[in-house]
């Protein structure tokens, strides 16, 4: 291991900043076939609802110049199954921290899942998704109310053993507000970003390619967008952020650092290059010597300060 | 499932829109994954320029190459078409659940439509090297859509062509030949690959088992982003790992 990667989240300390992004990792069972997954800082499991989800109607996928659309609906067994069957699996071949990524559709359901991840053995960090932007009436709402954030985070906290982050949406006109909320109730850090709501056409038919027809961008293209909201929060917030959105490369985690990001969160280049975090951690130490960095933690917020 | 570099030994259309293309493997390893393949199985392409891999079936492979039959239908497949020998392909591979062959019985049925006959070719190959009595019904819009079927004749299966226009073999849709030509082979099973209406009337008129191969969107291929469900009677399911072929009395179409 290399200690120059290491960094801290709270009081969560990770051997490399390098965490798949929910939704775009399963529960690390298929990765784990193709490589070593103990070489991650963390890994971030689908996320996971009250009662088992079938999720929206196929197509759900769409593609995008540099990107991609998806529109599951959160397609997930629920969080009985998970605690009970899954993470044991994963448990058996993992040994690093698992972050246990939450959608509710009320606050009483968010903190039902809180109170039953935070109890299940290795997960050191409980990331609250808010910003689902596939799931009517849910998830998202509370995303995109200050208020209502503060209230969820709020109680989450209330009855959470595990660091809460929050995960942002950047569907909002303004996010540091949303930001400074679950700040000022307690969150423990923040991640940002979820999926831009977007949508394609298919010419020949003239109907929209999702049959959800509107469905969440990730991928390259949303990276200037993804980094410059972390800058923002960054700047206004004191806890720590979790980076996300459009990073593919070992540079891309260096620049999400530098705009204020203490890990980094990698979601679709897991999709299309299955290999993409194994081999970022490789390279970041060639890459750091380049650019005379001695420690990834002292990057972190530089643009910033 | 293996990310594999192959080279391009050959790209040629078979019909204004189909190409085949040949890839050579050249790692140990490579090879070995192709010894593993199972017919009905899937390989997903790296393309530069887009984003996602795209899906295509394996239609054939030998010691050390692969066969691609693709239709150009968008900025991907038709990339793919201006690919010259030589050039290198980043493709994941073998992926999904394939066919069964153990379960063919001594006359098997197999059933293809348009672009989803190339999964068929690797199968028959199987089951006639098995020794099984083989049926082939292959449909396609008109003559010059027609694929591979030299290839399913000359392998010595019994094959029949229908066109919906008629301007070869029997006219209509596979499901009208098979009302005509079933009674006298009793088939012990089907296989069957083509477009949604085809296997919607399939997994009603055969009164057979089957497996239907499907076709969805997919976001990764193997089994992580939930993009590619599909319904079961037991619920949702992957298609690009617990399918693309699925079992036809499972299946909700
Ligand atoms: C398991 C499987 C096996 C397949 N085997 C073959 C084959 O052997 N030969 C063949 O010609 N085609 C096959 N297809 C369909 C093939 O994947 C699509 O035609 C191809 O992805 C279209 O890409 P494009 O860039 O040309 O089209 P675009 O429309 O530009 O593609 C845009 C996006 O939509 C996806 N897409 C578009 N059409 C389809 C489709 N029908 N199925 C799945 N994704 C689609 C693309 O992959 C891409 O992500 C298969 C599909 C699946 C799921
Ligand atoms: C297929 C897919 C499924 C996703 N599922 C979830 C999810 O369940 N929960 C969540 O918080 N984010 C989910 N996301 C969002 C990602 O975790 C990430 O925030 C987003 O894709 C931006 O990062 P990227 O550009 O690196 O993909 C999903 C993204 C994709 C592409």
């Amino acid at each position: 291991m290399n200690s120059r990667l290491n960094i801290s989240l709270g009081r969560l300390r990770l051997q490399n900043p390098i965490i798949p992004a929910s939704g775009t990792y399963g529960f690390g069972l298929e990765f784990a076939k193709l490589y070593d997954i103990n070489c991650l800082g963390a890994l971030c499991i689908k996320g996971t609802t009250v009662q088992p989800r079938y999720g929206n109607p196929s197509p759900r996928i769409a593609e995008t110049e540099a990107g991609m659309l998806n529109s599951v609906g959160l397609q997930n067994p629920g969080v009985d199954k998970v605690t009970a069957d899954i993470l044991p699996r994963l448990r058996a071949v993992y040994h690093q921290p698992i972050v246990a990524n939450i959608s509710g559709f009320s606050i009483e359901e968010y903190v039902q899942l809180a109170k039953q991840m935070s109890d299940a053995e290795q997960v050191e960090l409980i990331e609250v998704n808010i910003s689902c932007p596939n799931v009517h009436n849910g998830g998202m709402a509370f995303g995109t109310d200050p208020s209502a954030a503060a209230e969820v985070t709020a109680a989450v906290k209330a009855v959470s053993d595990k660091p809460v982050f929050v995960k942002l949406s950047p569907n909002v006109t303004d996010i540091t507000r949303i930001a400074i909320a679950c700040e000022q109730a307690g969150a423990d850090g923040l991640c940002l970003i979820n999926t831009l709501l977007g949508m394609r056409i298919d010419l020949r038919t003239r109907k929209p390619v999702l049959a959800n027809k509107y469905g969440g961008i990730s991928g390259s293209c949303i990276f200037p967008l993804a980094l410059r909201m972390v800058n923002q929060v960054s700047r206004v917030c004191q806890i720590p952020v979790i980076g996300c959105g459009g990073i593919s490369t070992a540079s891309d985690v260096i620049e999400m650092m530098m705009a204020g990001a203490s890990a980094v969160e990698i979601g679709a280049a897991n999709l299309t290059d299955p290999y993409v975090c194994m081999n970022i951690i490789n390279e970041l130490p060639q890459l750091m010597d380049k650019l005379g960095i001695d420690n990834l933690s002292d990057i972190i917020g530089i643009t910033a300060r | 499932m293996q990310q594999l570099r192959f080279d391009i030994s050959h790209n040629e259309p078979l019909t204004r829109d189909i190409f085949r293309m040949w890839l050579i493997c050249r790692s140990e390893a490579g090879c070995r994954a192709l010894k593993s393949v199972q017919a009905g199985q899937f390989a997903n392409v790296s393309i530069n320029g887009c984003f996602l891999r795209r899906p295509i079936s394996i239609c054939d492979i030998d010691d050390r190459r692969i066969c691609f039959v693709y239709k150009v239908v968008g900025k991907g497949t038709a990339a793919m078409s201006e690919m010259k020998q030589g050039e290198e392909l980043d493709i994941l591979l073998p992926l999904g659940t394939g066919f069964n062959a153990d379960n063919a019985g001594e006359r098997p049925l197999l059933v293809g439509g348009g672009v989803g006959v190339p999964p068929l070719l690797l199968l028959a190959r199987q089951l006639i090297s098995a020794g099984k009595e083989t049926t082939v019904v292959l449909g396609f819009n008109t003559k010059q859509d027609i694929i591979l079927a030299d290839e399913f004749r000359s392998m010595g299966c019994n094959l029949t062509i229908v066109t919906v226009d008629g301007s070869e073999g029997q006219k209509g849709f596979v499901t009208n030949a098979l009302r005509l030509t079933d009674a006298g082979h009793n088939h012990t099973y089907y296989y069957a690959c083509g477009p949604v209406a085809m296997l919607k009337a399939l997994q009603k008129e055969l009164g057979i088992s089957g497996e239907l191969s499907m076709e969805e969107r997919m976001g990764c291929g193997f089994g992580v982003c939930m993009g590619c469900t599909c319904n079961t009677q037991d619920g949702a399911r992957q298609v690009c790992t617990d399918g693309p072929v699925f079992d036809s009395r499972q299946l909700i179409l």
